[in-house]
């Protein structure tokens, strides 16, 4: 259908260290025992997007990504890994594999992006609203299952991280308005051109951008051009379509409109009153057809549309951006969204390795993932954990709401609460972690209790 | 005599037909004996002569007969004559089947003659004719009759007394094979014998020239059919006949003669197909629904309630097609369309573009693009493969939204000129030459056609006038607006209705240019209606009768004006005119979607509708189209001028011919 998929793969992510590290880049992070792009490259397979470029932040990412990718899908999917430097930001990814790209439309993904909205939903839309950009805006699921467990508070207590905030028109097919929450202060500044042109905004502020757009390629590429200094997708290029949407067509009307007319749009509420309810500022005007009018006949002003693909309520939507993310993904898809990874829960509500061994009275509750080849002591009990290949695990350890990663060793009498415990760490006797994420190679002394710790070696840079 | 008499009045329109070919057949049986005997040397001589279209020696007596019996002033004398003729028919309903004595059956051979003459008689319309002509053909087999004649039964409402003629024959085959030979030998020989009567002999034989002459014009179309239409046919023929013909089928045909006569039988068979168009899919028939939903790209879902007086349109949950179609974006499939015809199909799904002349516009434009990227397969020929493409995009965008009349012409205009491109010209050549063919249609017959029904009709407004229009109808709006920019003082009524409510962008346009309106929904009509001078509507399509078909409530409105003694004034480009004649809006009409009608827009108290697909008891009909009788119609402002209603069979014959050629 003449679309190019680029996969923004990311390098090390700051906000994942210590889980990241030379040796696992963030693409490579274990979701469920897979790695997290596993998830974006079979979801774009099963819709048969089977050429992709694939991007990577820094050589030894590059490399450890491209032989994965090559290991894993040799046979099934077409993919060519382009390397740029660790600061380059996801513009300047595309902005490096910008003379690949041939067809009309592009598809942009983010590597850390767990869904199951099907990408040619978005494809669809774009390309019936013929539109410069088209974004796929979700509902973050709600972190955790709420359980009367003693993980289960921890959650709750994590504020929900910045909002962005989305303006609509009334068929909520057009974006008019985007800010991520981190520019948001106390006043939200609207252009009036684009209110006038579009009658009614809706403000939302419960809807994710789960950074799968859909660019129109010449217009990408133009505005990539002209803008050198832009650097992100999210906070620079998206932002700059969706304000300009009006100028081109006021510039091919012959009218001009004051582009940056500016307005204090009198909405000087806190962030925190637009979260899950929506305003609607304006509803007066009815030159909506300007901006939307497909009523007369096709040669319509060429317009850079912005769009939006707002996923169904039913589907899963999230983003590997954080810690807490990666605990909460983590969870989620070894439960409710067990249908991301293609695994059948067991009897038990949990999937068990065959070659995973359990001691005696070991009990492994629902919501649990044990890797291939593992072994689990005596009376161990894991609740709502996922835990990795060839693991050893000695007795009477607890183990919930935690991430376990390969070849760990954990021995005797360990308590493990929703911590992340990274690949080949060693869990010497007695130790207590909580809220705490290990780093790769780790070892813990015995008896040494954490609390809301990061422990990671010293890089030997 | 008497019991032939007896049995003639049993089956009394057969006898009469058979009288009337064969009037002086044969006053005594003895005669006519003899003169078949005599005349099987000549018929003899002539079949072998003959090429494979031998059989068009048997024409001859069909023309014949209308000569001899041109007006039906005759008849009454025919009918008089009637005993005469009668004679053979009745005799082989005695004679057959109670008894299997050669001699009767000789007598059975002169029904056979009769029933083709029956079929040729001058009631029948020429390609009727055309049609038993070739059936007759090769070897006049009694089986021949046996296929042709149920056909005809089911197709023709004078022959339904010609089922019971084939009834007759049952008897025959059961007899020995054999036999039955030589029965038809004998057969083909009686009817060459009246053919041959001696003073239509001449004249026989110039129509027969003449009919060979056009036949070889036609020869390659038959010789296509030939090979690969004999299975078909010889389906089709089987299905068609009664169960106890088939019997007679198996024992009595050789082989050869079979497919000689399938092959012949073929492209006439064709030919009506042309003539007839296809019957619309009757979406109630679960059988061919099932066929067709095995083809379609989308699986459609199907609404639960549906209403029985419709069953027949397409019914499709509106909802579910879209996310089925995005999830299958990116798939490639064989029937996977063209992107920008995709496009096109999912903007008619979403109701992104709606009206007539906008869908039209935007299929063709599609229809373009797909042609500029369109390479031809290897060892494929460009007209029939982009036929095939076409076809397959059409498919797609019928799943997405039913056609419109207008755009149904534009197909038949694009895929005219498909056919037309000649075979020498380059890929790129034909490919250029089509697609300036579409801008040309579009141009000619929307874009310019638009402009000149403006011109007409904009003379028809004076100052002062209040004119009333219905929905959002493109052209009125420009007329509106053109009147306007010519500075005439006048009002404009929109009237609009629920749930589509398109008369609101209609005003919104309106106003913005400064006309000053009035605003009612149509269960107000008859109120503002006294003050209105004009009344201006669009159209989905004219029909031949006049009938306008359009956006549903036209005809309310219509119907009111014409009440209040208001002209109405339809405003449709000539593309959109049809040959089809419909009386009701109920054989042929769109649904909508029936959740329109459920929720009014900024009432959220008003949901007794909630959850009405979980009722049995209830259905929701939301049509989408009606059809305006002509009485109403005062005027139709087309770009062929202005013309009643009853000049649009004319504009028909006259012009669309001549716009599918352009």
């Amino acid at each position: 259908m003449d679309f190019q998929v680029v996969v923004l793969a990311g390098g090390t992510s700051k906000n994942l260290i210590p889980l990241v590290s030379k040796d696992v880049p963030k693409a490579l992070l274990p979701v469920a025992n897979r790695p997290v792009l596993s998830y974006v490259l079979e979801l774009l397979e099963a819709s048969n997007l089977k050429d992709l470029i694939l991007v990577v932040e820094g050589q030894d990412a590059a490399l450890q990504i491209g032989s994965w990718v090559s290991g894993a899908y040799a046979d099934r999917l077409h993919v060519e890994v382009a390397t740029v430097s660790d600061d380059a930001g996801t513009a300047g990814g595309l902005r490096a594999v910008a003379h690949h790209l041939t067809a009309s439309d592009i598809l942009v993904v983010s590597g850390d992006l767990l869904c199951d909205v099907p990408p040619g939903a978005i494809a669809a839309a774009h390309r019936r609203q013929d539109a410069t950009m088209t974004a796929l805006l979700c509902v973050p699921p709600v972190s955790g299952p709420s359980e009367s467990g003693s993980a289960g508070g921890k959650d709750k207590a994590k504020k929900p991280g910045p909002q962005n905030i989305i303006g609509l028109d009334s068929s909520k097919q057009f974006l008019l308005f985007v800010a991520s929450g981190a520019e948001v202060e106390k006043d939200v500044r609207i252009q009036r051109s684009i209110l006038r042109a579009a009658g009614q905004m809706e403000i939302r502020a419960d809807l994710m951008d789960a950074h799968l757009y859909a660019f129109n390629r010449t217009v990408l590429l133009e505005v990539l051009n002209e803008k050198p200094t832009f650097q992100s997708i999210k906070l620079d290029v998206v932002p700059y379509l969706v304000r300009s949407q009006l100028k081109s067509e006021a510039l091919s009307s012959g009218e001009p409109l004051k582009e940056e007319g500016w307005n204090e749009n009198g909405t000087t509420q806190n962030n925190q009153s637009y979260i899950s309810e929506q305003h609607v500022i304006s509803t007066h005007g009815f030159l909506q057809q300007r901006l939307f009018g497909s009523n007369g006949l096709i040669g319509a002003p060429k317009m850079r549309k912005c769009c939006a693909y707002i996923a169904p309520k039913h589907k899963y939507c999230a983003r590997l951006n954080s810690i807490q993310a990666f605990s909460d993904i983590n969870r989620d898809v070894i439960g409710e969204a067990i249908h991301l990874t293609g695994y059948s829960l067991s009897s038990h509500n949990n999937i068990i390795h065959p070659t995973a061994e359990l001691g005696t009275k070991t009990t492994v509750g629902p919501h649990c993932m044990l890797g291939e080849g593992s072994q689990l002591g005596d009376k161990c009990s894991v609740k709502r954990s996922a835990i990795g290949r060839h693991c050893r695990i000695g007795s009477s350890v607890k183990i919930i709401n935690s991430v376990v990663m390969n070849h760990v060793t954990i021995e005797d009498g360990c308590l493990i609460q929703s911590s992340v415990v990274c690949s080949n760490v060693h869990l010497q006797e007695r130790v207590i972690l909580k809220d705490c994420q290990v780093g790769a190679g780790y070892v813990v002394s015995a008896g040494s209790q954490h609390k809301a710790d990061s422990l990671a070696r010293k890089e030997k840079a | 005599m008497d019991a032939r008499r007896v049995s003639r009045m049993v089956i009394d329109p057969k006898v009469r037909q058979v009288g009337f070919v064969t009037p002086g057949a044969s006053s005594e049986p003895m005669k006519h004996i003899i003169e078949s005997s005599s005349m099987a040397s000549s018929s003899s001589e002539l079949t072998p002569s003959g090429n494979s279209l031998s059989p068009v020696m048997i024409p001859p007596p069909r023309h014949a007969i209308p000569v001899p019996v041109p007006s039906p002033l005759r008849r009454p004398s025919i009918g008089d004559n009637m005993p005469l003729g009668s004679y053979n028919p009745s005799d082989s309903l005695l004679g057959a089947s109670p008894t299997i004595s050669p001699s009767s059956r000789n007598d059975d051979d002169n029904p056979y003659s009769g029933i083709p003459s029956v079929d040729l008689s001058d009631e029948f319309s020429p390609r009727w004719i055309d049609r038993t002509n070739s059936g007759t053909i090769s070897n006049t087999k009694a089986d021949d009759f046996g296929h042709k004649l149920p056909q005809l039964a089911s197709s023709f409402p004078f022959s339904s007394n010609l089922t019971a003629v084939s009834m007759v024959k049952m008897p025959l085959p059961r007899r020995g094979a054999g036999e039955v030979e030589t029965n038809h030998s004998m057969s083909s020989k009686p009817l060459k014998e009246k053919t041959s009567k001696a003073e239509r002999r001449a004249l026989q034989e110039a129509q027969r020239a003449a009919k060979a002459a056009s036949k070889e014009t036609g020869g390659d179309k038959q010789a296509v059919a030939f090979g690969e239409g004999a299975n078909p046919n010889a389906k089709q023929a089987k299905s068609a006949k009664p169960p106890p013909q088939k019997k007679d089928g198996a024992p009595g045909a050789s082989s050869g003669a079979t497919s000689e006569k399938k092959g012949v039988d073929r492209p006439p068979e064709k030919e009506r197909k042309k003539d007839v168009p296809a019957p619309r899919m009757q979406f109630d028939d679960t059988q061919r629904v099932e066929k067709a939903k095995r083809r379609a790209l989308v699986k459609p879902t199907e609404t639960m309630n549906r209403v029985e007086l419709f069953r027949h349109l397409p019914q499709y949950v509106h909802g579910a097609q879209l996310p089925a179609l995005e999830s299958k974006f990116f798939e490639v499939d064989q029937m996977h369309p063209h992107p920008a015809v995709y496009r096109v199909g999912l903007q008619y799904l979403t109701g992104d573009i709606s009206g007539g002349n906008a869908r039209c516009v935007a299929m063709l434009m599609a229809f373009q693009e797909a042609i500029k990227d369109y390479t031809i397969p290897l060892e494929k020929v460009l007209i029939r493969d982009l036929t095939a493409k076409i076809n397959s995009y059409v498919s797609f965008l019928i799943t997405c939204r039913p056609l419109s009349i207008s755009m149904g012409n534009a197909i038949k205009f694009l895929k005219a000129r498909i056919a037309k491109l000649s075979v020498t010209l380059s890929e790129s050549e034909a490919k250029a030459a089509l697609q300036s063919d579409i801008s040309r249609f579009i141009n000619e017959k929307i874009v310019l056609a638009d402009k000149v029904i403006v011109r007409h009709a904009v003379t028809k407004i004076r100052d002062g006038d209040v004119l009333l229009t219905y929905g959002s109808s493109c052209v009125v709006e420009m007329i509106l607006c053109y009147a306007h920019e010519l500075g005439k003082q006048f009002r404009v009524v929109v009237v609009d209705s629920r749930p589509k409510l398109e008369g609101q962008a209609l005003l919104r346009r309106l106003l913005a240019k400064g006309l000053s309106c009035t605003y009612i929904h149509i269960n107000a009509i008859s109120y503002i209606m006294h003050e209105v001078t004009r009344v201006f509507l669009g159209a989905s399509s004219v029909l031949s009768n006049g009938t306008v078909y359009s956006r549903v409530g036209t005809a309310c409105v219509a119907m009111v004006a014409h009440a209040f003694h208001v002209p109405v004034l339809i405003c449709c480009e000539a593309y959109k005119f049809h040959e089809r004649v419909q009386l009701d809006s109920i054989c042929s009409n769109e649904l909508g979607d029936p959740d329109a009608l459920s929720k009014v827009h900024g009432r959220k108290d008003l949901n007794h509708l909630e959850n009405w697909a979980n009722n049995e008891k209830l259905q929701l009909l939301n049509l989408t189209y009606d059809a305006t009788p002509s009485d109403y119609v005062s005027m139709i402002v087309t770009d062929y001028g202005m013309v009643p209603p009853t000049s649009v069979p004319v504009i028909v014959r006259e012009y669309l011919r001549e716009h599918l050629l352009i």
